[in-house]
């Protein structure tokens, strides 16, 4: 299969039935650069999406333009067959942490709750069917011994249960989590992603999630969307993350190398995961 | 001390600035917006002097000043990281025109103390029925932006994302820093806002990580430190708004004590 789907050269890869994203043609742009140049892919209901590349690949970005938050240049985008809407129910968006949650003094079960039906007018009260909910979906992460805590006694790890929570209220279709396991250790990197494989496989919801390294998901992503150099290759495991996709996303030239199932990508100097760990446009 | 009308004024138009005072610093702490509230502050004297000047009630022109600076700032965005140093210059310009205003109003220097330092004991009834109102409609504006204002300043890109208009919410919470502003000066003057707006709700912040409770102890503080001040400025006959800087400065320092106490015997779980 010719994983590299970039370019326009051809229109749709997948049948329109079933696919929760749709990308045609999408050009996107941030701060007058463009990130994305043409670009299609497909991402059917109920898949789990690994989304990786090189900081500044526009992973964010493309997260940011399923939301509705960046209409595209050229191309058009659809989400479950209609055009994406800011304040749409269906999504799910866990955003890159951002350090101004650190030394919030609000306890996290307010956090949490804040984001429930948030863009509405009025009194940040929560309905008994609200507070269910709100209950609901910290328990799903297992963060109901944290939430009575202030943001600013909370580790990195339980700051992003607590984000994981909040992307769950509304039972969304779609789930975007944005380097979820950024500042997290390995043992607790596989409890969210064991955790929302959990959550996906029950709801039969579509995840798209970025992450630096694709080595703790190789075992859950049902694909994955390589970005790099303005494309997009979405594919198997196997036919993406190689030597020709990824010297063709990163320009230049890529080895990846296989150490005891675990995948190592190699630059000329080194692997390139070593370049991680700085927030992405 | 409630024989004399002019205590009682002074009692029931502090409270009344008080509770609005309390409720919008509580969110104005919360959005790390001390800095703009600071400087609405500042601008709304050059406000207060003009409207002297040309003889219109000091309060109305404190008004006028800082709602249009309110408004600026929100629409400048606080993405732009220039954004407090061009607060801070015109905050200096609107201190020099108010300088000017004053030179120019050869009447008094009493009135330029009452705008910088406040005189909750010579409130007139006008004006205190005009602070009842401005309370109100304070309150009532929060209110209805209260929900989204929450969501847009714990998670912006979430509450974004979930169509909450960011430059909207903050154009609107900042018009209404501006009245409480505006009221809050007539209690402790333009220079001192800062003691009734940011030291409740900062201290009440290091107390509680509830919202709800949060948001009342800001307002129970205010209270609390503008009465007691009035309480204090009668007993002493120093002014009052001396008694009420000190008291939330005291209450904010023990706050900043009493919560290294309890984290250590809580923080194991």
């Amino acid at each position: 299969m010719d994983a590299l789907a970039a370019r326009g050269n051809r229109s749709r890869a997948y049948p329109l039935a079933g696919n929760a994203i749709e990308f045609d043609r999408v050009t996107l742009a941030r701060g007058g650069r463009v990130v994305l140049d043409g670009v299609s892919a497909a991402i059917r209901a109920g898949e789990f999406i690994g989304v990786f590349g090189p900081n500044g690949s526009g992973k964010s970005t493309l997260l940011r333009a399923i939301l509705g938050l960046l209409p595209p240049l050229s191309g058009a985008i659809r989400v479950f067959g209609d055009p994406p809407a800011r304040g749409s129910r269906s999504a799910g968006y866990l955003p890159q942490q951002r350090a101004a949650l650190v030394d919030l003094p609000i306890c996290g079960w307010d956090f949490v709750a804040s984001a429930w039906r948030g863009d509405r007018w009025g009194l940040p009260l929560v309905s008994r069917r609200g507070r269910e909910e709100v209950a609901r979906a910290i328990a799903r992460v297992e963060a109901q011994t944290l939430v009575q805590r202030p943001l600013s006694q909370l580790s990195g790890g339980e700051l992003q249960r607590l984000l994981l929570a909040q992307a769950l209220l509304g039972e969304p279709r779609l789930l975007l989590l944005d380097e979820p396991l950024i500042s997290l250790d390995p043992h607790f990197q596989q409890a969210v992603i064991s955790l929302v494989r959990d959550i996906q496989l029950a709801g039969e919801i579509t995840v798209l999630f970025t992450a630096h390294d694709p080595n703790p998901l190789l075992g859950v992503m049902d694909r994955v969307l390589y970005l790099g150099n303005r494309r997009a290759a979405i594919g198997m495991v196997d036919d993406v993350i190689t030597d020709q996709v990824l010297s063709r996303l990163y320009a230049m030239p890529i080895e990846v190398l296989r150490i005891n199932d675990r995948i190592v990508v190699v630059a000329g100097h080194g692997p390139v995961e070593a370049e991680a760990h700085r927030h992405d446009v | 001390m409630f024989e004399y009308d002019f205590m009682r004024t002074a009692f029931l138009a502090g409270g009344v600035v008080a509770v609005a005072a309390g409720a919008v610093g509580f969110f104005l702490v919360l959005r790390n917006l001390t800095f703009a509230g600071h400087a609405l502050s500042h601008v709304g004297f050059a406000g207060a002097t003009g409207s002297v000047l040309i003889g219109v009630g000091a309060l109305w022109g404190l008004l006028a000043f800082t709602v249009a600076a309110a408004v600026a700032m929100g629409l400048i965005g606080d993405r732009l990281r220039q954004r407090d140093i061009a607060v801070g210059i015109v905050l200096s310009l609107a201190l020099g025109l108010g300088v000017l205003f004053l030179a120019l109003y050869t009447a008094g220097a009493g009135e330029a103390t009452a705008i910088l330092f406040g005189n909750l004991l010579a409130i007139a009834p006008g004006t205190f029925w005009s602070l009842v109102a401005l309370s109100a409609a304070t309150l009532l504006a929060l209110g209805v932006i209260s929900r989204p204002l929450l969501f847009a300043t714990l998670e912006p890109e979430l509450a974004e994302a979930k169509g909450v208009s960011l430059r909207l919410v903050s154009v609107l919470f900042l018009a209404i820093v501006a009245v409480a502003v505006a009221e809050a000066a007539q209690v402790v003057g333009v220079l001192l806002v800062f003691a009734l707006m940011v030291g409740p709700p900062a201290a009440a912040q290091r107390l509680v990580s509830r919202l709800g409770a949060g948001l009342a102890l800001a307002v129970g503080l205010a209270i609390i430190e503008t009465w007691g001040g009035i309480a204090l400025a009668y007993a002493t006959d120093w002014p009052t708004t001396f008694w009420i800087v000190l008291l939330s400065c005291l209450v904010y320092f023990a706050s900043i004590f009493k919560p290294a106490i309890a984290r250590s015997t809580t923080s194991h779980g």
